[in-house]
Protein backbone atom coordinates (compact mmCIF):
# COMPACT_ATOMS: atom_id res chain seq x y z
CA UNK A 1 0.00 0.00 0.00
CA UNK A 2 1.16 3.42 -0.62
CA UNK A 3 0.76 4.32 3.14
CA UNK A 4 4.14 2.21 3.99
CA UNK A 5 5.85 3.98 1.16
CA UNK A 6 5.27 7.14 2.50
CA UNK A 7 5.98 6.62 6.02
CA UNK A 8 10.03 6.12 4.36
CA UNK A 9 9.44 10.24 3.76
CA UNK A 10 10.61 12.87 6.33
CA UNK A 11 8.70 12.32 9.35
CA UNK A 12 5.29 14.18 10.10
CA UNK A 13 5.68 14.88 13.36
CA UNK A 14 8.89 14.69 15.67
CA UNK A 15 8.63 14.86 19.25
CA UNK A 16 11.38 15.15 21.32
CA UNK A 17 11.53 14.98 25.54
CA UNK A 18 8.32 16.12 25.62
CA UNK A 19 7.42 17.38 29.54
CA UNK A 20 4.09 18.88 30.96
CA UNK A 21 3.79 19.50 34.13
CA UNK A 22 0.90 21.36 36.57
CA UNK A 23 2.02 23.07 39.78
CA UNK A 24 0.60 21.42 43.38
CA UNK A 25 1.15 22.76 46.54
CA UNK A 26 3.91 20.49 46.76
CA UNK A 27 5.66 22.09 43.75
CA UNK A 28 5.54 20.94 39.74
CA UNK A 29 4.27 17.43 39.35
CA UNK A 30 5.17 16.21 35.80
CA UNK A 31 2.55 14.43 33.98
CA UNK A 32 4.34 13.90 31.05
CA UNK A 33 7.98 13.19 31.65
CA UNK A 34 10.53 13.36 28.53
CA UNK A 35 8.11 11.90 25.76
CA UNK A 36 9.94 10.88 22.47
CA UNK A 37 8.56 9.92 19.46
CA UNK A 38 8.94 10.18 15.12
CA UNK A 39 5.15 10.29 13.66
CA UNK A 40 5.14 9.25 9.70
CA UNK A 41 1.86 9.16 7.85
CA UNK A 42 1.16 6.06 9.73
CA UNK A 43 -1.23 4.83 12.44
CA UNK A 44 0.10 5.26 16.21
CA UNK A 45 -1.90 4.31 18.91
CA UNK A 46 -0.97 5.38 22.76
CA UNK A 47 -2.59 3.32 25.45
CA UNK A 48 -2.53 4.22 29.24
CA UNK A 49 -4.72 4.38 32.32
CA UNK A 50 -6.38 7.39 33.51
CA UNK A 51 -3.91 9.49 34.68
CA UNK A 52 -1.19 8.02 32.48
CA UNK A 53 -0.64 11.15 30.50
CA UNK A 54 -1.86 10.13 27.22
CA UNK A 55 -4.43 13.21 26.57
CA UNK A 56 -1.85 15.47 27.95
CA UNK A 57 0.66 14.32 25.41
CA UNK A 58 -2.15 14.81 21.85
CA UNK A 59 -2.91 18.14 23.71
CA UNK A 60 0.30 19.34 23.91
CA UNK A 61 1.01 18.52 20.12
CA UNK A 62 -1.42 21.38 20.10
CA UNK A 63 -0.14 23.53 22.21
CA UNK A 64 -3.46 23.33 24.20
CA UNK A 65 -2.47 22.85 27.46
CA UNK A 66 -3.87 25.94 29.51
CA UNK A 67 -2.16 27.88 32.21
CA UNK A 68 -1.15 27.24 35.10
CA UNK A 69 -0.14 23.82 32.90
CA UNK A 70 2.91 23.84 31.21
CA UNK A 71 4.47 22.06 28.63
CA UNK A 72 8.26 22.33 26.99
CA UNK A 73 10.03 20.17 24.45
CA UNK A 74 13.68 20.02 23.23
CA UNK A 75 12.39 19.38 19.61
CA UNK A 76 8.24 19.59 18.60
CA UNK A 77 8.50 19.44 14.78
CA UNK A 78 5.47 18.88 12.61
CA UNK A 79 6.15 19.14 8.90
CA UNK A 80 9.22 20.91 9.11
CA UNK A 81 7.16 24.05 11.55
CA UNK A 82 8.75 24.21 14.58
CA UNK A 83 5.82 24.26 16.93
CA UNK A 84 7.15 25.34 19.92
CA UNK A 85 8.62 28.97 18.21
CA UNK A 86 4.96 29.43 17.16
CA UNK A 87 3.24 32.56 17.67
CA UNK A 88 -0.16 31.78 19.02
CA UNK A 89 -1.61 33.44 16.04
CA UNK A 90 0.52 30.61 13.75
CA UNK A 91 -0.68 28.29 15.90
CA UNK A 92 -3.92 29.15 15.75
CA UNK A 93 -3.96 29.09 11.73
CA UNK A 94 -2.28 25.47 12.24
CA UNK A 95 -4.66 24.30 14.51
CA UNK A 96 -7.51 22.21 12.70
CA UNK A 97 -6.43 23.46 9.03
CA UNK A 98 -3.41 20.78 9.62
CA UNK A 99 -3.55 18.89 12.47
CA UNK A 100 -6.93 18.43 14.19
CA UNK A 101 -8.31 16.56 16.72
CA UNK A 102 -11.70 14.72 17.86
CA UNK A 103 -12.78 14.76 21.27
CA UNK A 104 -14.26 12.71 23.26
CA UNK A 105 -17.71 12.91 24.14
CA UNK A 106 -20.02 14.69 20.78
CA UNK A 107 -22.57 15.69 23.47
CA UNK A 108 -19.81 18.72 25.15
CA UNK A 109 -18.08 19.20 21.92
CA UNK A 110 -20.08 20.49 19.53
CA UNK A 111 -21.76 23.53 20.05
CA UNK A 112 -26.07 23.05 21.23
CA UNK A 113 -27.27 26.38 19.82
CA UNK A 114 -25.71 26.19 16.28
CA UNK A 115 -26.90 23.78 13.33
CA UNK A 116 -24.78 20.79 12.25
CA UNK A 117 -24.53 22.89 8.79
CA UNK A 118 -23.21 25.94 10.25
CA UNK A 119 -20.71 24.21 12.49
CA UNK A 120 -18.73 22.54 9.74
CA UNK A 121 -19.05 25.04 8.08
CA UNK A 122 -17.68 27.44 10.13
CA UNK A 123 -14.36 24.67 10.77
CA UNK A 124 -14.13 25.54 6.96
CA UNK A 125 -14.50 29.37 6.53
CA UNK A 126 -11.77 29.77 9.86
CA UNK A 127 -9.42 28.41 7.36
CA UNK A 128 -10.34 28.81 3.79
CA UNK A 129 -11.80 31.75 1.48
CA UNK A 130 -14.53 29.86 -0.47
CA UNK A 131 -18.26 31.16 -2.00
CA UNK A 132 -20.64 29.87 -0.04
CA UNK A 133 -22.31 27.92 -2.63
CA UNK A 134 -18.67 26.21 -2.61
CA UNK A 135 -18.80 25.62 0.97
CA UNK A 136 -22.50 24.17 0.98
CA UNK A 137 -21.34 21.21 -1.51
CA UNK A 138 -18.18 21.01 1.04
CA UNK A 139 -20.22 20.42 3.58
CA UNK A 140 -22.60 17.85 1.96
CA UNK A 141 -19.65 16.22 0.42
CA UNK A 142 -18.16 15.20 3.92
CA UNK A 143 -21.46 14.23 5.42
CA UNK A 144 -21.65 12.13 2.96
CA UNK A 145 -18.35 10.80 3.42
CA UNK A 146 -19.00 9.94 7.27
CA UNK A 147 -22.13 7.96 5.73
CA UNK A 148 -24.97 10.32 6.62
CA UNK A 149 -28.09 9.20 4.79
CA UNK A 150 -29.74 12.05 3.99
CA UNK A 151 -26.84 14.89 4.49
CA UNK A 152 -29.28 18.13 3.00
CA UNK A 153 -31.93 17.35 6.11
CA UNK A 154 -28.89 16.56 8.68
CA UNK A 155 -27.88 20.09 7.97
CA UNK A 156 -30.53 21.90 9.62
CA UNK A 157 -30.70 19.59 12.80
CA UNK A 158 -29.26 20.87 16.05
CA UNK A 159 -26.93 18.59 17.68
CA UNK A 160 -29.62 17.53 20.61
CA UNK A 161 -31.87 16.07 17.68
CA UNK A 162 -28.73 13.18 16.77
CA UNK A 163 -27.55 9.92 17.97
CA UNK A 164 -23.97 9.74 19.86
CA UNK A 165 -23.21 7.78 16.98
CA UNK A 166 -23.91 10.25 14.35
CA UNK A 167 -23.00 13.62 16.84
CA UNK A 168 -19.30 11.55 16.54
CA UNK A 169 -19.43 11.34 12.95
CA UNK A 170 -20.37 14.87 12.65
CA UNK A 171 -17.32 16.38 14.45
CA UNK A 172 -14.89 13.59 12.41
CA UNK A 173 -16.69 15.55 9.33
CA UNK A 174 -15.41 18.93 10.99
CA UNK A 175 -12.39 17.79 12.04
CA UNK A 176 -11.63 16.47 8.15
CA UNK A 177 -13.31 19.39 6.22
CA UNK A 178 -10.12 21.40 5.99
CA UNK A 179 -8.27 18.59 4.92
CA UNK A 180 -5.39 18.51 8.02
CA UNK A 181 -2.43 16.22 7.27
CA UNK A 182 -2.25 14.60 11.07
CA UNK A 183 -5.46 13.36 13.16
CA UNK A 184 -5.22 13.60 16.64
CA UNK A 185 -8.38 11.11 18.05
CA UNK A 186 -8.54 10.72 22.00
CA UNK A 187 -10.83 8.55 22.89
CA UNK A 188 -12.79 8.80 19.76
CA UNK A 189 -15.44 6.08 20.48
CA UNK A 190 -15.79 5.51 24.46
CA UNK A 191 -19.00 7.34 24.60
CA UNK A 192 -20.53 5.28 21.76
CA UNK A 193 -22.15 1.48 22.03
CA UNK A 194 -20.07 -1.02 20.46
CA UNK A 195 -21.94 -1.68 17.08
CA UNK A 196 -21.37 1.98 16.96
CA UNK A 197 -17.70 2.21 17.66
CA UNK A 198 -16.65 -0.08 14.98
CA UNK A 199 -18.28 2.24 12.58
CA UNK A 200 -16.92 5.08 13.75
CA UNK A 201 -13.16 3.66 13.96
CA UNK A 202 -13.52 2.28 10.45
CA UNK A 203 -14.67 5.02 8.86
CA UNK A 204 -11.70 7.11 10.65
CA UNK A 205 -9.49 4.12 9.52
CA UNK A 206 -10.68 4.64 5.51
CA UNK A 207 -10.54 8.38 5.24
CA UNK A 208 -6.70 8.21 7.22
CA UNK A 209 -5.45 5.75 4.73
CA UNK A 210 -7.54 7.32 1.15
CA UNK A 211 -6.25 10.80 2.46
CA UNK A 212 -2.63 9.44 3.31
CA UNK A 213 -2.78 11.41 6.70
CA UNK A 214 -1.10 10.80 10.24
CA UNK A 215 -3.58 9.13 12.86
CA UNK A 216 -2.91 9.77 16.86
CA UNK A 217 -5.51 7.28 18.31
CA UNK A 218 -5.34 7.86 22.06
CA UNK A 219 -7.34 5.04 23.90
CA UNK A 220 -7.88 2.95 27.45
CA UNK A 221 -8.45 0.40 25.30
CA UNK A 222 -5.82 -1.84 24.31
CA UNK A 223 -7.52 -4.33 22.09
CA UNK A 224 -8.95 -2.11 20.09
CA UNK A 225 -5.82 0.10 19.34
CA UNK A 226 -4.20 -3.16 18.63
CA UNK A 227 -7.11 -3.27 15.79
CA UNK A 228 -6.43 0.02 14.60
CA UNK A 229 -3.05 1.09 14.62
CA UNK A 230 0.01 -0.09 12.92
CA UNK A 231 2.11 1.19 16.19
CA UNK A 232 1.43 1.27 19.86
CA UNK A 233 2.96 3.44 22.71
CA UNK A 234 1.99 2.40 26.69
CA UNK A 235 2.16 5.06 28.62
CA UNK A 236 2.16 4.74 32.23
CA UNK A 237 2.80 7.88 34.99
CA UNK A 238 3.80 10.23 32.12
CA UNK A 239 6.39 7.91 30.77
CA UNK A 240 6.56 5.67 27.39
CA UNK A 241 6.98 2.01 29.37
CA UNK A 242 6.54 -0.20 25.74
CA UNK A 243 6.39 1.13 22.07
CA UNK A 244 6.21 -1.62 20.04
CA UNK A 245 4.68 -2.85 16.17
CA UNK A 246 0.26 -3.42 16.97
CA UNK A 247 0.98 -7.20 15.76
CA UNK A 248 3.08 -7.65 18.39
CA UNK A 249 1.27 -6.28 21.45
CA UNK A 250 0.84 -9.79 22.91
CA UNK A 251 4.69 -10.25 22.67
CA UNK A 252 4.81 -7.57 25.21
CA UNK A 253 7.90 -7.25 27.47
CA UNK A 254 7.27 -4.77 30.16
CA UNK A 255 5.11 -5.68 33.55
CA UNK A 256 2.92 -3.25 33.33
CA UNK A 257 1.68 -3.86 29.82
CA UNK A 258 1.57 -7.87 30.19
CA UNK A 259 -0.82 -6.81 33.50
CA UNK A 260 -2.94 -4.58 31.74
CA UNK A 261 -3.55 -7.27 29.31
CA UNK A 262 -4.06 -10.35 31.50
CA UNK A 263 -6.51 -7.87 33.64
CA UNK A 264 -9.17 -7.81 30.48
CA UNK A 265 -11.56 -10.30 30.49
CA UNK A 266 -11.87 -12.20 27.30
CA UNK A 267 -14.61 -13.49 25.04
CA UNK A 268 -13.90 -16.93 26.14
CA UNK A 269 -12.70 -16.85 29.52
CA UNK A 270 -12.17 -19.86 31.52
CA UNK A 271 -9.99 -17.45 34.31
CA UNK A 272 -11.46 -18.06 37.76
CA UNK A 273 -10.26 -15.00 38.81
CA UNK A 274 -8.58 -11.83 37.24
CA UNK A 275 -4.62 -11.18 37.85
CA UNK A 276 -4.35 -7.50 39.41
CA UNK A 277 -1.53 -5.67 38.23
CA UNK A 278 0.81 -4.88 41.43
CA UNK A 279 0.73 -1.47 42.27
CA UNK A 280 3.80 -1.18 44.46
CA UNK A 281 5.62 -2.72 41.43
CA UNK A 282 5.90 0.60 40.07
CA UNK A 283 6.90 3.80 41.98
CA UNK A 284 3.41 5.10 39.93
CA UNK A 285 0.28 5.90 42.68
CA UNK B 1 -37.13 -21.13 44.29
CA UNK B 2 -36.91 -18.80 41.34
CA UNK B 3 -34.38 -15.48 42.75
CA UNK B 4 -36.14 -13.36 39.80
CA UNK B 5 -39.27 -13.84 38.02
CA UNK B 6 -40.05 -10.87 35.38
CA UNK B 7 -43.51 -11.81 33.43
CA UNK B 8 -44.71 -9.97 30.61
CA UNK B 9 -43.31 -6.68 31.80
CA UNK B 10 -43.75 -3.76 29.71
CA UNK B 11 -42.29 -0.64 31.51
CA UNK B 12 -42.91 2.63 29.99
CA UNK B 13 -41.69 6.36 30.66
CA UNK B 14 -44.87 8.65 30.25
CA UNK B 15 -46.21 7.37 26.56
CA UNK B 16 -43.26 5.91 24.87
CA UNK B 17 -43.29 2.01 26.27
CA UNK B 18 -39.24 1.35 27.14
CA UNK B 19 -39.81 -2.21 27.93
CA UNK B 20 -41.76 -4.72 26.08
CA UNK B 21 -43.02 -8.25 26.85
CA UNK B 22 -40.34 -9.04 28.88
CA UNK B 23 -40.09 -12.77 30.62
CA UNK B 24 -37.45 -13.80 32.65
CA UNK B 25 -36.20 -16.13 35.22
CA UNK B 26 -33.19 -16.20 37.17
CA UNK B 27 -32.74 -18.80 39.91
CA UNK B 28 -31.23 -18.49 43.54
CA UNK B 29 -27.82 -18.34 43.17
CA UNK B 30 -27.41 -17.35 39.21
CA UNK B 31 -25.12 -14.38 38.03
CA UNK B 32 -27.52 -13.61 35.08
CA UNK B 33 -26.40 -10.48 32.07
CA UNK B 34 -28.67 -8.25 30.31
CA UNK B 35 -26.63 -7.39 27.22
CA UNK B 36 -27.48 -4.27 24.17
CA UNK B 37 -27.04 -1.47 23.16
CA UNK B 38 -27.29 1.85 24.81
CA UNK B 39 -31.35 2.53 24.69
CA UNK B 40 -32.53 -0.85 24.29
CA UNK B 41 -34.26 -1.07 27.68
CA UNK B 42 -31.93 -2.60 30.20
CA UNK B 43 -30.96 -0.23 32.49
CA UNK B 44 -34.75 0.29 32.69
CA UNK B 45 -35.52 -3.11 33.73
CA UNK B 46 -33.11 -3.17 36.53
CA UNK B 47 -34.71 0.48 37.61
CA UNK B 48 -38.17 -1.11 37.61
CA UNK B 49 -37.42 -4.11 39.82
CA UNK B 50 -35.31 -1.30 42.27
CA UNK B 51 -39.00 0.93 41.99
CA UNK B 52 -37.34 3.54 40.19
CA UNK B 53 -39.53 3.36 37.32
CA UNK B 54 -42.77 2.65 38.58
CA UNK B 55 -44.75 2.90 35.18
CA UNK B 56 -45.06 -0.87 34.39
CA UNK B 57 -47.58 -3.51 33.99
CA UNK B 58 -47.24 -7.31 34.38
CA UNK B 59 -45.72 -9.29 37.46
CA UNK B 60 -42.24 -8.41 38.99
CA UNK B 61 -40.91 -11.20 42.27
CA UNK B 62 -38.15 -11.66 43.56
CA UNK B 63 -37.37 -14.79 46.35
CA UNK B 64 -41.03 -15.15 45.69
CA UNK B 65 -42.70 -12.12 46.80
CA UNK B 66 -44.26 -10.20 44.34
CA UNK B 67 -43.35 -6.53 44.26
CA UNK B 68 -45.70 -3.16 44.64
CA UNK B 69 -45.29 -0.27 42.99
CA UNK B 70 -44.82 1.58 46.34
CA UNK B 71 -41.67 2.62 48.48
CA UNK B 72 -41.25 -1.26 49.97
CA UNK B 73 -38.71 -1.45 52.84
CA UNK B 74 -38.95 -5.29 53.40
CA UNK B 75 -37.75 -5.19 49.76
CA UNK B 76 -34.48 -3.08 50.26
CA UNK B 77 -33.46 -6.10 52.71
CA UNK B 78 -33.89 -8.37 49.68
CA UNK B 79 -32.32 -7.08 46.79
CA UNK B 80 -30.20 -3.98 46.36
CA UNK B 81 -28.84 -2.62 43.25
CA UNK B 82 -24.80 -0.74 42.49
CA UNK B 83 -25.30 1.66 40.15
CA UNK B 84 -22.52 2.38 36.87
CA UNK B 85 -20.96 6.03 37.87
CA UNK B 86 -19.24 5.69 41.00
CA UNK B 87 -18.13 9.41 40.84
CA UNK B 88 -21.81 10.19 40.79
CA UNK B 89 -23.85 7.89 43.20
CA UNK B 90 -22.03 8.60 46.48
CA UNK B 91 -23.14 11.50 48.42
CA UNK B 92 -20.06 13.79 48.18
CA UNK B 93 -21.09 15.03 51.60
CA UNK B 94 -20.91 11.98 53.81
CA UNK B 95 -18.29 10.03 55.16
CA UNK B 96 -18.02 6.70 53.65
CA UNK B 97 -18.99 6.02 57.17
CA UNK B 98 -22.25 7.88 57.20
CA UNK B 99 -22.78 6.14 54.12
CA UNK B 100 -22.84 2.89 55.26
CA UNK B 101 -24.25 3.38 58.28
CA UNK B 102 -27.47 4.91 56.46
CA UNK B 103 -29.42 1.93 55.65
CA UNK B 104 -28.30 0.58 59.07
CA UNK B 105 -30.03 3.35 60.52
CA UNK B 106 -33.40 3.46 58.63
CA UNK B 107 -34.28 0.07 59.28
CA UNK B 108 -33.27 0.28 62.93
CA UNK B 109 -30.57 -1.80 63.26
CA UNK B 110 -27.97 -2.18 66.09
CA UNK B 111 -24.41 -2.92 66.25
CA UNK B 112 -23.42 -0.40 63.20
CA UNK B 113 -19.73 0.06 64.39
CA UNK B 114 -18.63 -4.30 63.80
CA UNK B 115 -21.12 -4.20 60.79
CA UNK B 116 -19.27 -0.84 59.38
CA UNK B 117 -15.97 -2.31 60.11
CA UNK B 118 -16.91 -5.86 58.50
CA UNK B 119 -18.22 -4.82 55.56
CA UNK B 120 -15.41 -2.58 55.03
CA UNK B 121 -12.71 -5.78 55.32
CA UNK B 122 -15.72 -7.52 53.11
CA UNK B 123 -14.81 -5.07 49.93
CA UNK B 124 -11.19 -5.14 50.37
CA UNK B 125 -11.07 -1.44 51.98
CA UNK B 126 -8.82 -0.73 54.26
CA UNK B 127 -10.53 0.72 57.63
CA UNK B 128 -8.67 3.81 57.31
CA UNK B 129 -10.83 5.08 54.34
CA UNK B 130 -13.99 4.72 57.14
CA UNK B 131 -14.01 8.58 58.00
CA UNK B 132 -12.47 9.72 54.12
CA UNK B 133 -15.26 11.64 51.67
CA UNK B 134 -15.87 10.02 48.26
CA UNK B 135 -13.45 12.68 46.74
CA UNK B 136 -10.46 11.58 48.39
CA UNK B 137 -11.08 8.11 47.03
CA UNK B 138 -10.27 6.85 43.41
CA UNK B 139 -13.00 5.45 41.28
CA UNK B 140 -12.63 1.84 42.42
CA UNK B 141 -12.66 2.67 46.03
CA UNK B 142 -15.65 4.89 45.37
CA UNK B 143 -17.58 1.61 43.92
CA UNK B 144 -16.50 -0.93 46.58
CA UNK B 145 -17.92 1.71 48.62
CA UNK B 146 -21.33 1.48 46.75
CA UNK B 147 -20.80 -2.18 46.66
CA UNK B 148 -20.43 -2.28 50.61
CA UNK B 149 -23.74 -0.13 50.81
CA UNK B 150 -25.41 -2.51 48.75
CA UNK B 151 -24.34 -5.28 50.27
CA UNK B 152 -25.06 -3.70 54.14
CA UNK B 153 -28.85 -4.97 54.77
CA UNK B 154 -27.39 -8.32 53.88
CA UNK B 155 -29.73 -8.79 50.76
CA UNK B 156 -29.71 -11.93 48.68
CA UNK B 157 -30.23 -10.31 45.25
CA UNK B 158 -27.76 -7.43 43.84
CA UNK B 159 -29.22 -5.61 40.36
CA UNK B 160 -25.63 -4.42 38.83
CA UNK B 161 -25.92 -1.42 36.00
CA UNK B 162 -23.17 -1.75 34.51
CA UNK B 163 -20.70 -1.85 37.51
CA UNK B 164 -17.12 -1.66 35.97
CA UNK B 165 -17.45 0.54 32.51
CA UNK B 166 -16.45 3.69 34.54
CA UNK B 167 -13.39 1.94 35.57
CA UNK B 168 -9.89 1.18 33.72
CA UNK B 169 -9.24 -2.20 33.14
CA UNK B 170 -6.60 -3.14 35.79
CA UNK B 171 -9.77 -1.68 38.44
CA UNK B 172 -12.40 -3.06 36.35
CA UNK B 173 -10.14 -6.39 36.97
CA UNK B 174 -10.33 -5.78 40.90
CA UNK B 175 -13.95 -5.09 40.89
CA UNK B 176 -14.79 -7.97 39.08
CA UNK B 177 -12.72 -10.40 41.27
CA UNK B 178 -14.56 -8.67 44.32
CA UNK B 179 -17.87 -9.12 43.01
CA UNK B 180 -17.08 -12.97 42.32
CA UNK B 181 -15.78 -13.57 45.38
CA UNK B 182 -18.80 -11.95 46.84
CA UNK B 183 -21.10 -14.17 45.35
CA UNK B 184 -19.18 -17.43 46.13
CA UNK B 185 -19.08 -16.38 49.93
CA UNK B 186 -22.78 -15.03 50.38
CA UNK B 187 -24.45 -17.33 47.92
CA UNK B 188 -25.94 -13.83 45.87
CA UNK B 189 -27.70 -13.73 42.96
CA UNK B 190 -26.94 -11.06 40.44
CA UNK B 191 -29.04 -9.54 38.00
CA UNK B 192 -25.94 -7.47 35.60
CA UNK B 193 -26.64 -4.77 33.09
CA UNK B 194 -23.39 -4.23 30.39
CA UNK B 195 -22.70 -3.87 27.13
CA UNK B 196 -19.15 -5.51 27.44
CA UNK B 197 -19.05 -9.59 26.29
CA UNK B 198 -16.03 -10.60 27.87
CA UNK B 199 -17.06 -9.20 31.06
CA UNK B 200 -20.24 -11.51 30.55
CA UNK B 201 -17.70 -14.39 29.84
CA UNK B 202 -16.19 -13.81 33.06
CA UNK B 203 -18.77 -13.27 35.53
CA UNK B 204 -22.21 -14.71 34.15
CA UNK B 205 -23.63 -18.09 33.60
CA UNK B 206 -27.04 -16.76 31.26
CA UNK B 207 -27.31 -13.69 29.17
CA UNK B 208 -30.80 -11.63 27.85
CA UNK B 209 -30.11 -9.80 24.59
CA UNK B 210 -31.79 -6.82 24.01
CA UNK B 211 -32.96 -4.90 21.27
CA UNK B 212 -35.51 -2.10 21.04
CA UNK B 213 -37.06 -2.67 24.23
CA UNK B 214 -37.45 -6.57 23.66
CA UNK B 215 -35.50 -9.86 24.35
CA UNK B 216 -34.47 -11.52 21.24
CA UNK B 217 -32.60 -14.42 22.77
CA UNK B 218 -31.81 -15.53 25.94
CA UNK B 219 -28.24 -18.15 25.50
CA UNK B 220 -26.02 -19.54 28.14
CA UNK B 221 -22.56 -17.48 28.36
CA UNK B 222 -20.44 -20.64 27.19
CA UNK B 223 -22.23 -19.81 23.46
CA UNK B 224 -19.94 -16.68 23.45
CA UNK B 225 -16.46 -18.79 23.25
CA UNK B 226 -18.09 -19.62 19.72
CA UNK B 227 -20.69 -17.09 18.71
CA UNK B 228 -23.20 -19.64 18.37
CA UNK B 229 -26.09 -17.46 18.29
CA UNK B 230 -28.99 -17.89 16.56
CA UNK B 231 -30.52 -14.61 16.38
CA UNK B 232 -28.90 -11.99 13.89
CA UNK B 233 -28.94 -9.07 16.14
CA UNK B 234 -27.17 -11.37 18.45
CA UNK B 235 -24.20 -11.90 16.29
CA UNK B 236 -23.84 -8.49 14.57
CA UNK B 237 -23.32 -7.47 18.41
CA UNK B 238 -20.87 -10.47 18.97
CA UNK B 239 -19.19 -9.93 15.44
CA UNK B 240 -18.92 -5.72 16.46
CA UNK B 241 -17.27 -6.75 19.96
CA UNK B 242 -14.81 -8.48 18.05
CA UNK B 243 -15.80 -12.17 17.94
CA UNK B 244 -13.49 -14.60 19.63
CA UNK B 245 -9.89 -13.70 18.52
CA UNK B 246 -8.28 -16.48 20.38
CA UNK B 247 -10.55 -18.82 18.32
CA UNK B 248 -9.84 -18.57 14.24
CA UNK B 249 -11.14 -20.58 11.96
Amino acid sequence: MSHSHQSEQAPLLELENLRVSFPTPQGRVEVVKGLSFTLGRERLGIVGESGSGKSMTGRAILRLVRSPGRQQADRMVFDGIDLAGLSERKMRDLRGARISMIMQDPKFSLNPVMTIGAQIAEALKTHETLARREIKSRVLEMLHSVRINDPERVVNLYPHEVSGGMGQRIMIAMMLIPRPDLLIADEPTSALDVSVQAQVLDLIDELVRDKGMGLILISHDLNLVARYCDRILVMHAGEVVESCAAEDLHKATHPYTQGLLAAVPRMEETREELPVLDRSAWSGT
Amino acid sequence: MSAIILKDLDISYGHTKVVEGVNIEVAEGESFALVGESGSGKSTILKAIAGLAPDWSGEISVLGQPRGRSVDQGFATRCQMVFQDPYGSLHPRKSVDTVLSEPLKIHGLGNRDARVIEMLAAVGLDQRFRFRYPHQLSGGQRQRVAIARALMLEPKVMLLDEPTSALDVSVQAEILNLLKKLRREQGLTYLMVTHNLPVVSFMCDRMAVMNKGRIVEIAPATALHDGSFTDPYTQSLYAASGGNPDRKD
